[in-house]
């Protein structure tokens, strides 16, 4: 790698964890993302020279703080600071500071930051924007390129949002436990959020959706490595890189969905299943089921499987039992009873769809099983009534597709009877 | 001399880089196994799965399983390479070769045993 690119690298890695101390001096997001921007100037500027710090991250916190405290002074037209070429070594002051950075205090402020990103206070879409504008780093034009919107609308939801934070006023004193794991939960929630953005193909480009979930995949080995004994958070981890393992065979060349029994799994990314399924056995044996280990569990059952007809369904069977005590939903039946269509066939699984209808009135992929439970049962037309009220209800142009191959099979299906 | 090359890196900012810069560090690398493949002096080489995968068991009354690595450093050991070198100085260089242009530590340990074994085979 070329000096750019490693600095870059470093200054990237280093922010949420420099960001997060600069917050808790300033107790100002602005200002800590300034003071943090002014440090990275500083460091492209002097570690070609002087060569990278030991600790890049309390470097960044450290001359951030200066340099802010040095435009503070300067406004008062009191005594300028040396500039920063003359102090010749920060090593003893960053020993120093690294000696402070390590003790716990470090993660309950990266907490904070990450807690700040998904305040309740914020609606879903402004948290995830928040998290990949200050924790991410991404520029307000990638976001809004993500989500489809001008660069000025965008610019306009992190300003409220901001506002939002200050308004809601998070405490800066440590946490006690209760408030940490709420925290955490709240993290845990935002970071799976931002990975669905991703996953889902809502629209935006291919390439920034891909970036999206391997941000989130990021952000959960961090807060993982904040906290390596929770496991909510080893299945959150498992539960992203699983299912982003599959990315390169989800989409046809003509960006058509293909279902998880019609992907060519030799195209799934083999080291992100093996890490996916070491990190869902290590939480497993905490034995505090939740419902990202399940999940995850879930995915991992599926990416064991070297072809579809060797998937254990009732495994998954059973796991998603336990999923509906945790979390019960009937969108969490209704993946069920696609294991139990396997099992115990599609008469089966119709019945146990059949009193989800009422709430799941709306909802796409309800009427794209039911269709398929009604079509396996050759009960034709009334599969072409579910099919079309799918495609009614899709989201995107790749799920109307699907859905119109099924009714293409039916009508062929028809023809040749 | 059998030595081995530890290699110790920063995971966040392992993690901050993209695969095409992932890729370009192996490939850099692979230039420098492969000759040692072919004059028959390169062992095994492993690379291994993010710290946060890792489980340490330690002596407590019982044998205690504790999540994370053992050391809670911020260079974490993420891989080595097993090599035959005539002098220290022959290690040392071919250390140097392979982390040209990388920021993380590389470190050299003489060999007191060696099997290859069979895993994987």
């Amino acid at each position: 790698m070329t000096d750019i690119a490693w600095i870059d690298a470093a200054l990237k890695s280093a922010r949420p964890q420099a960001i997060s101390a600069l917050l808790r001096y300033f107790r100002d997001l602005d200002q800590a993302e300034e003071a943090f921007q002014e440090a990275c100037l500083r460091a492209l500027k002097n570690w070609p020279l002087n060569g990278p710090p030991r600790d890049p991250a309390a470097w960044l916190i450290l001359v951030g703080r200066n340099a802010a405290l040095d435009d503070v002074r300067r406004r008062k037209h009191s005594e300028p600071l040396p500039p920063e070429e003359v102090i010749s070594d920060l090593d003893d002051a960053e020993a120093d500071l690294a000696d402070r950075l390590d003790s716990s205090r470090y993660r309950d402020d990266m907490l904070r930051l990450l807690f700040i990103c998904c305040h309740p206070d914020l609606p879903a879409t402004q948290q995830i924007a928040l998290a990949l504008r200050i924790v991410s780093g991404l520029s307000v034009k990638e976001i809004a390129h993500a989500f489809l919107v001008s660069e000025s609308a965008m610019e306009q939801r992190i300003t409220r949002a901001k506002r939002r934070i200050a308004e809601a006023q998070v405490p800066y004193e440590t946490p006690g436990a209760i408030e940490r794991a709420e925290r955490l939960a709240a993290v845990a929630a935002m970071i799976y959020l931002l990975f669905n953005e991703g996953y889902s193909a809502s629209g935006g480009t291919a390439h920034i959706r891909i970036s999206l979930c391997e941000e989130a995949i990021r952000l959960a080995r961090l807060l993982l490595r904040m906290f390596t004994a929770e496991p909510e958070i080893m299945g959150l981890t498992a539960l992203l890189l699983l299912q982003y393992a599959r990315t390169p065979a989800r989409l046809d060349a003509d960006g058509d969905i293909v279902l998880l029994e019609d992907q060519d799994r030799g195209l799934w990314h083999r080291d992100m299943i093996a890490e996916g399924l070491a990190l869902v056995e290590k939480a497993l044996r905490h034995r505090r089921a939740g419902p990202y280990q399940v999940q995850a569990a879930i995915a991992g059952v599926h990416a064991s499987a070297a072809r579809p007809d060797e998937t254990d369904w009732s495994e998954i069977d059973q796991l998603y039992a336990v999923l509906e005590t945790l979390q019960p939903s009937p969108v969490v039946t209704l993946n069920r009873a696609v294991a139990v269509s396997k099992l115990h066939g599609p008469a089966a699984a119709l019945a146990m769809i059949e009193p989800l209808a009422a709430q799941l009135g709306g909802y796409f992929h309800f009427f794209g099983v039911q269709g398929a439970f009604l079509m396996q049962l050759g009960r034709t037309d009334a599969a072409r009534v579910a099919f079309d009220r799918a495609i009614a209800l899709a989201h995107t142009p790749a799920e109307a597709a699907h859905i119109r191959r099924h009714l293409d099979r039916l009508m062929k299906d028809s023809q040749a009877a | 001399m059998l030595y081995a090359i530890l290699c110790y890196h920063d995971e966040d900012e392992l993690s901050a880089w993209s695969k095409e810069e992932d890729d370009a560090v192996l490939a850099k690398r692979a230039v420098v196994t492969r000759r040692l493949a072919a004059e028959g002096r390169l062992g095994p080489v492993a690379r291994l799965m993010p710290t946060t995968a890792a489980v340490t068991v330690r002596s407590g009354g019982e044998q205690l399983v504790i999540d994370g690595p053992f050391a809670e450093t911020k260079e974490q050991l993420l891989g080595f390479y097993i090599i035959e070198c005539a002098t220290l100085e022959d290690a040392i260089a071919t250390a140097q070769e392979m982390r040209r242009g990388e920021s993380g530590a590389f470190e050299i340990r003489p060999l007191r045993l060696f099997e290859p074994g069979t895993a994987g085979t």
